[in-house]
């Protein structure tokens, strides 16, 4: 076959086009997900959790996160009839075996639990040198592994206690918000497998999604709201003793 | 014209190959995606993604275990999830033959919600196991998918009940 002149104009272009997709590589992960139309948070109910430990066992599992390390966490907050500002709070081995009974007749108590609060503003993402941590697009804070350099001073920023240094890769490790379950339609590990659904994954973008109406609807907070960092875990029935 | 010309070419020449060869390097060195969506690697998202989740989800498992979802549906445990209790069975759900879940041992899996804690809230059934069923196997008498008791046995101590 002869390339005319007539036929190179039509070939030229078509080329151009192919050359453009080679360019791009190849599709992504999540081939239906878009990344814009999400704003990922989460909701707490507290008076629901009876601190089982099922989410910090799933979080390790879905996530191969190394044994005495956290990626979320239950604590056990028992605040005192004349003590309301110095409660007690226990978290043995994060609640992960659930946590031993406790004979106190006074005061409240109640489980609390933790995680990354994905914030809008998250001082741990600034204070990052080597650009290695992030908050994405669709606004799940994330850490670039290979980036990474392990300095520690995110750790340091972060005013949850949310994230660590992983002892096998030595960089820096938390949350992220199983972003590789939830990109594919799926809930969190955590939320999957809460029993009594005190845990639910929240998309902030989609005005479907209960958590609007939730919000409307109750009273909630987030933790330490003086920090201005635009937490997006929000707590329902939170008692004013919980830091 | 200055008198020293010549030196100023040199110094621009050298100059002009220094920035060409740190544009180069910078070209080389920093990753394509760096700067696609802020001060990052934007490939770093795709790669966060790109796992494979161990849990499978509920409604996987109730694709096939539909006589699980019948029973289910008429105790209280109706609202809990498979994996709560089963553990992550993605791979099963991948390859339901080869990989055969096995079952949870209930002494240690239901204590761990309805042991009595005084951090649990008050409508919570919990019991105290020792006094409940002293080390008894929860399943001798509930059936976890739906366990409530119909017609309750007499020899069941009543201690520790809630």
């Amino acid at each position: 076959m002869d390339i005319t002149r007539r036929r190179l104009l039509v070939l030229l272009p078509a080329a151009a086009v192919a050359w453009k997709y080679i360019q791009a590589g190849t599709p992504e992960a999540a081939p239906n997900y878009k990344i814009v139309e999400h704003w990922w948070g989460m909701l707490i109910d507290i008076p629901k959790c009876i601190g089982c430990g099922s989410c910090v066992r799933a979080c390790s599992e879905e996530n191969d996160v190394p044994d005495g390390y956290f990626r979320t966490w239950i604590e056990r907050y028992h605040v005192p009839d004349w003590k309301i500002e110095r409660p007690e709070v226990e978290s043995p081995d994060g609640g992960k075996q659930g946590f031993p009974p406790n004979e106190i007749s006074d005061g409240k108590n109640f489980f609390v639990p933790k995680l990354c609060n994905h914030c809008q503003d998250s001082p741990c993402t600034q204070v990052c040198p080597v650009g290695a941590t992030f908050v994405s697009p669709d606004g799940v804070v994330l850490v670039d592994k290979s980036y990474c350099l392990g300095c520690r001073y995110c750790v340091q920023a972060c005013p949850y206690g949310c994230r660590f240094i992983n002892p096998k890769t030595n960089t820096a490790e938390k949350c992220s918000l199983c972003y590789h379950r939830i990109t594919k339609g799926l809930t969190t590990a955590c939320c999957e497998v809460c029993p009594t659904g005190a845990r639910q994954l929240a998309d902030l973008k989609n005005p479907k999604d209960p958590i609007h109406e939730f919000l409307k609807t109750h009273t909630v907070q987030v933790l330490k709201p003086h920090m201005a960092t635009g937490a997006k875990v929000f707590y329902n029935g939170m008692d004013g003793s919980v830091r | 014209m200055f008198k020293d010309t010549e030196h100023l070419i040199r110094l621009a020449v050298v100059i002009v190959i220094l920035l060409a060869v740190f544009v180069l390097l910078r070209a080389a060195v920093v990753p394509k995606s760096f700067g696609q969506y802020g001060h990052y690697r934007g490939n770093a998202i795709t790669e966060v993604a790109a796992r494979t989740p161990a849990f499978a989800g509920h409604e996987v498992c109730e694709g096939c275990h539909t006589d699980v979802v019948d029973q289910k549906k008429l105790g209280r445990h109706a609202n809990v999830p498979c994996e709560a209790c089963h553990g992550a069975q993605g791979k099963h759900a991948d390859d339901p033959a080869s990989l055969k879940p096995q079952t949870p041992d209930t002494a240690v899996i239901c204590a761990r919600c309805h042991e009595a804690n005084s951090a649990k809230p008050k409508g919570f059934p919990q019991v105290a196991s020792a006094d409940h069923s002293s080390g008894l196997a929860c399943n001798t008498c509930h059936k976890p998918h739906q366990p409530k008791i119909e017609d309750e046995p007499k020899s069941t101590p009543a201690g520790g009940k809630k």
